[in-house]
């Protein structure tokens, strides 16, 4: 999928992702030459198609982690069960308790991207002050 | 009276360089990679399927895995029908699946088989349920399943592998999507029963395989025979003898016809193959044959 800016003949660049917590995504692209954005929206079918996919629009900042998909993606599965290894963050019982209001269907996506402001930062825990930070920073709303 | 206005042009998706979109371009790239990565290890994909369900994959699945381990082989067994789970139990693997350094470390079944099912991530009981709107389930689940079955073969530390067997799902599209996941398998087991309504669809799979090109493809016939247990005298279970008309029609080689013996499901049940509980038993010198041949492809 690409985006071209039909006046200008220049194809439009990723911008920012957002996921506003009711299983819809907003990912906006914008024209380098006369700077109109524009956003593709989709419905939850559709993110989840997309995230079906184990693919991260607008790119990847650290590599998957082992079955990421399914453990992400399966009713049932215990994401915490697996011993941490170094560097990987760890999630306060503050942060995990608030990743619940998250619809659990984008909850996967949503911990994910979370997990990677953190480890970009070199932050060892996710608290709720981490999680208030990433959602101004990454435009977050509603999570 | 206007001028008709010349349409004005717009590029094509391939006349376009975006390194956005080839940056999920490249994701796709790279799972790829890291699944030709793990299977470059492993000298020997064997993939159990049938078109029909019930015909007995995954115990023939669980004694094949178990006995070529028993003549010393490296095996794999992936239960690649994540909606059925059986194989784990089948092969006597419990627990849960824990994460290592080169990937998550599979469980050890029966005679040291490294085993990969659903059952060993979900709770005793819980059904396979995907997180996700619940409208459309269809479109998006059949993505994902393929998704989780990719990250099932890549994300395991299966080692050095002699064999990896895949017990795959009933279904003849079933075995469309592992090909296109993986490509042919090395070696690809038909199984079937000598009923006509098995033959009706098994011959839908066999005919599926001949047009993607397989070579190496055997059919196995569970239920073959029955053998009296105070005479031994073996007859056959079905009226029909569809296996070989399967093969007879599809031009596929019997590679094995499994007797009928209720150990063979109740010490497999238990986590016991019966090719290692009784090895001396028919089914499971056919079996224990079977994979002889199998460790000689």
């Amino acid at each position: 999928m690409k985006f071209l800016c039909v006046d200008c003949d220049f194809v439009m660049g990723y911008v920012e992702r957002r996921l506003p917590g009711d299983g819809t995504m907003a990912v906006v692209y914008a024209c380098p030459g006369c700077g109109r954005e524009t956003a593709l929206l989709t419905n939850p079918m559709e993110t989840r198609l997309v995230s079906g996919l184990g693919i991260e629009v607008g790119g990847r900042s650290v590599p998957p982690e082992p079955l990421e998909l399914v453990r992400s993606s399966l009713e049932g599965a215990d994401e915490e069960e697996a011993p941490m290894r170094p560097g990987q963050v760890r999630w306060s019982g503050d942060a995990k308790e608030r990743l619940l209001s998250v619809p659990s269907f984008v909850r996967g996506m949503v911990k994910r991207i979370y997990g990677e402001y953190a480890a970009e930062r070199g932050i060892a825990e996710i608290t709720p002050a981490v999680m208030d930070r990433a959602r101004t920073d990454l435009g977050l709303e509603g999570m | 009276m206007t001028e008709p206005s010349t349409p004005r042009r717009i590029r094509t998706y391939h006349e376009v360089a975006d390194p956005g979109a080839e940056s999920i371009v490249e994701q796709v790239v790279d799972q790829g990679r890291r699944l030709r990565e793990r299977l470059d290890r492993v000298k020997r994909v064997v993939a159990v399927a049938s078109g029909k369900g019930g015909v007995g994959k995954s115990a023939i699945t669980a004694n094949l895995a178990a006995a070529l381990a028993a003549r010393g082989g490296a095996v794999g067994a992936l239960d690649a029908d994540l909606n059925g789970p059986s194989l784990a139990r089948m092969l006597g693997a419990s627990g849960r699946l824990t994460r290592g350094d080169g990937g998550v470390e599979p469980a050890r079944g029966a005679g040291g088989v490294a085993v990969v099912s659903m059952d060993l991530l979900l709770p005793e009981d819980a059904p396979l349920r995907w997180r996700g709107p619940e409208e459309h389930g269809f479109v998006w689940q059949s993505v994902l399943e393929t998704g989780a079955l990719r990250e099932l073969l890549s994300d395991v530390a299966w080692g050095e592998l002699d064999v990896l067997l895949l017990d795959l799902p009933p279904g003849t599209d079933k075995l469309a999507r592992l090909f296109d996941l993986i490509g042919t398998p090395d070696v690809l087991l038909l199984v079937t029963t000598p009923s006509e309504a098995a033959r009706h669809v098994v011959a839908k799979s066999a005919r599926f395989v001949a047009e993607a090109g397989a070579e190496r493809v055997g059919l196995v016939t569970n239920m073959a025979t029955w053998s009296c247990p105070h005479c031994g005298i073996e007859e056959p279970l079905f009226s029909a003898d569809a296996g070989r008309r399967l093969a007879r029609e599809s031009g596929l080689e019997v590679w094995a016809e499994v007797p009928f013996d209720p150990r063979f499901a109740a010490d497999t049940d238990e986590g016991l193959p019966l090719v290692l509980s009784d090895p001396e038993r028919p089914a499971a010198r056919a079996l224990s044959a079977l994979a002889g041949r199998l460790a000689g492809t």
